[in-house]
């Protein structure tokens, strides 16, 4: 594979703009918990784009998008209206929205397929999507929506913060919540729009929450995460491409998906803070760190007894009592709580101090 | 006490579906009180505060904030939700949502600055929790969580506080902070509204006192009014509540 050669560059560099502006916007849907809507508005797009190639009859994508656009729109509003208006729950609204468009959709596309017109051919790429047809006006498109949704984000970023954390709160501000609600869900719907030429209806929502689910693992700044997000999707975009690329006729919008999803899985497992395997081994240090106190207490409590809290003991006597194991013992000696000379043990000034003080820090911690 | 009337509440009705949540309510409140509103769940206690505040559109009614309405008041009111109405895993730190409080004032696309920053470490200050401004709020206790979002309506330094069960799931020690500081804003002249649900304290606590179901029962100050034919009357069945003198 020629990575130098033209029509690579250009998929490459759209797909990267795409990752990142959905990464970007996708961080907002996750954050509100519409991780669904991305899903919708993009099945929502498909009548749109059949119904515009019925009236127009051209394949020019600016076309077929901007009703895409109009359909996604109009599917994002019914599913407002279904949720303010009825007693519906917001899941079942957008997953009626979603089939039923989705639906109307697929009929018309076999409805134009069915027609006797040459022309018809290669409206399903819009499906799974088809980056290889992407062209430089194209990409030139998404850059304009990415640098206008970037400066709409820096600009109202204040009011998005408030009202993505605390809606009711915004509005006794005096904000208008109806009118930061839909500039913030008119932005997701242009991006899934922009998308659906190269990842395609099925899958877009993934390229909209993958990257922001697995950014939100890495920090716990709103700022950060929207950056972070924007980053693994843009890096989604290009890996994607360039495996799709050397690897002959793999479809490139999945490859996408996978490899976003290849970052989900990661950061899940690998996050410092929040991630599996650290959360694991963190439990896993703390049972045994709370083991050790645990018989550095009982140690205690026999010294206590003696004069001499170095006075040397058994260490049957452990035994008698509470389960030890030769690794607490050793622990014990290698934290210089305890020294051990043959089968006794002797309470260090140090591990004295530490077993006097253990009850105390613990409730220290605690405020 | 020939005060002020800080908020006044006329024939106010809200409902969400057919039924009332609240059936025409009249209630005059008089700067400078420390009030509870008291009811069974469903009475519309919360419903109440956030008719007032402009979050509900309510069927008919009206309100007024020092006679005029609310949206022209907002800047002498700040708003502490209930602690449960939020997603505290949201990434942010208690800081940034104190700074929250200082947003109403800075007005559209405006950024807090140096002022703002500081007006947040003070209100911090105020309820104990400025070793904790760096924290994500999700690391934060129930308690912790309670006082930044006073703390968030402290920075707002307006004149008349609404708070959603400020009492609910927090500890002593930060239940006892939270209503001295409610009580120092009262000294300053503020005017305090309080969704509370135990009755015990209401005699400690506060000064006014609201009865509420669905309709207003009674409304006045704590010693003349909450007492056991209000409480039967509020809640429906025979009440014994021994207010401790």
């Amino acid at each position: 594979m020629d990575f130098t050669d033209y029509t690579f560059q250009v998929i490459a560099i759209g797909t990267a703009i795409l990752g990142a502006v959905c990464g970007m916007l996708g961080s907002f849907a996750v954050l509100r918990k519409q991780s669904l809507l991305g899903d919708a508005i993009s099945h929502a797009a498909l009548p749109g784009i059949a119904i515009a190639f019925l009236i127009t009859g051209t394949k020019d994508s600016n076309i077929l998008l901007l009703g895409a656009l109009v359909s996604g729109l109009v599917g994002t509003f019914w599913i407002r209206g279904i949720i303010t208006k009825t007693h519906l729950k917001s899941d079942t609204a957008l997953g009626l929205i979603l089939s039923l468009f989705f639906g109307f959709g697929m009929l018309l596309l076999t409805f134009i397929q069915k027609q006797p017109n040459a022309n018809q051919a290669g409206l399903d790429k819009y499906l799974f999507g088809q980056a290889a047809t992407l062209l430089i006006e194209d990409v030139w498109l998404m850059a304009i929506v990415t640098c206008i949704c970037l400066i709409v984000l820096l600009l109202f970023w204040k009011e998005f913060k408030l009202l993505l954390f605390d809606s009711d709160y915004t509005k006794t501000l005096g904000f208008n919540v109806k009118f930061i609600d839909i500039l913030i869900t008119s932005f997701i719907v242009l991006a899934i729009v922009l998308g659906l030429q190269t990842v395609g209806v099925v899958l877009m929502s993934a390229m909209l929450l993958a990257p922001a689910a697995a950014a939100r693992q890495w920090t716990n700044s709103l700022g950060t995460m929207v950056f972070l997000a924007a980053i693994f999707g843009a890096f989604s975009g290009v890996f994607g491409t360039v495996i799709s690329a050397s690897q002959n006729n793999l479809s490139t919008g999945p490859v996408i998906v996978i490899v976003a999803g290849v970052f989900v899985i990661f950061s899940f497992i690998f996050s410092p803070s929040r991630g599996l395997l650290f959360k694991q081994i963190r439990f896993m240090k703390n049972r045994r760190d709370l083991e050790l106190h645990k018989t550095l207490a009982f140690m205690y409590g026999i010294a206590e007894t003696h004069q001499n809290i170095s006075h040397p003991h058994t260490i049957k006597l452990l035994n008698h009592f509470q389960g030890f194991t030769k690794k607490t013992l050793k622990a014990l000696e290698e934290k210089n709580y305890i020294t051990i000379s043959g089968t006794e043990w002797s309470l260090t000034q140090e591990g004295f101090k530490t077993a006097s003080n253990l009850y105390n820090q613990q409730s220290n911690n605690d405020e | 006490m020939a005060k002020n009337i800080a908020i006044k509440v006329d024939d106010l009705t809200v409902a969400y579906n057919y039924k009332p949540v609240l059936w025409d309510i009249d209630l005059e409140i008089p700067e400078g009180v420390l009030m509870a509103i008291v009811g069974p769940n469903g009475a519309g206690k919360s419903t109440l505060i956030k008719s007032i505040l402009g979050i509900l559109k309510p069927i008919a009614g009206s309100v007024s904030i020092y006679g005029k309405p609310y949206h022209k008041q907002r800047h002498l009111v700040a708003y502490v939700p209930q602690k449960g109405s939020v997603d505290w895993d949201f990434p942010t730190t208690a800081l940034d949502v104190v700074m929250m409080g200082t947003y109403g004032a800075l007005g559209w696309i405006k950024r807090p600055g140096q002022k703002e920053k500081k007006a947040a470490l003070e209100a911090l200050e105020k309820v104990g929790m400025l070793p904790f401004k760096s924290r994500q709020i999700s690391q934060l206790s129930g308690g912790q969580q309670q006082r930044i979002f006073l703390a968030r309506a402290l920075v707002q330094n307006a004149s008349i506080y609404f708070m959603d069960e400020p009492f609910q799931g927090v500890d002593a020690t930060t239940e006892i902070a939270i209503i001295n500081i409610l009580k120092e804003l009262r000294k300053e002249g503020k005017t305090v509204i309080v969704v509370h649900h135990d009755l015990q304290t209401v005699p400690e606590y506060f000064d006014w006192v609201t009865f509420l179901n669905v309709k207003k029962i009674a409304t006045g100050p704590v010693k003349d009014i909450f007492n056991d034919d209000n409480l039967t009357k509020t809640y429906g069945i025979n009440f014994k509540v021994s207010v401790q003198e």
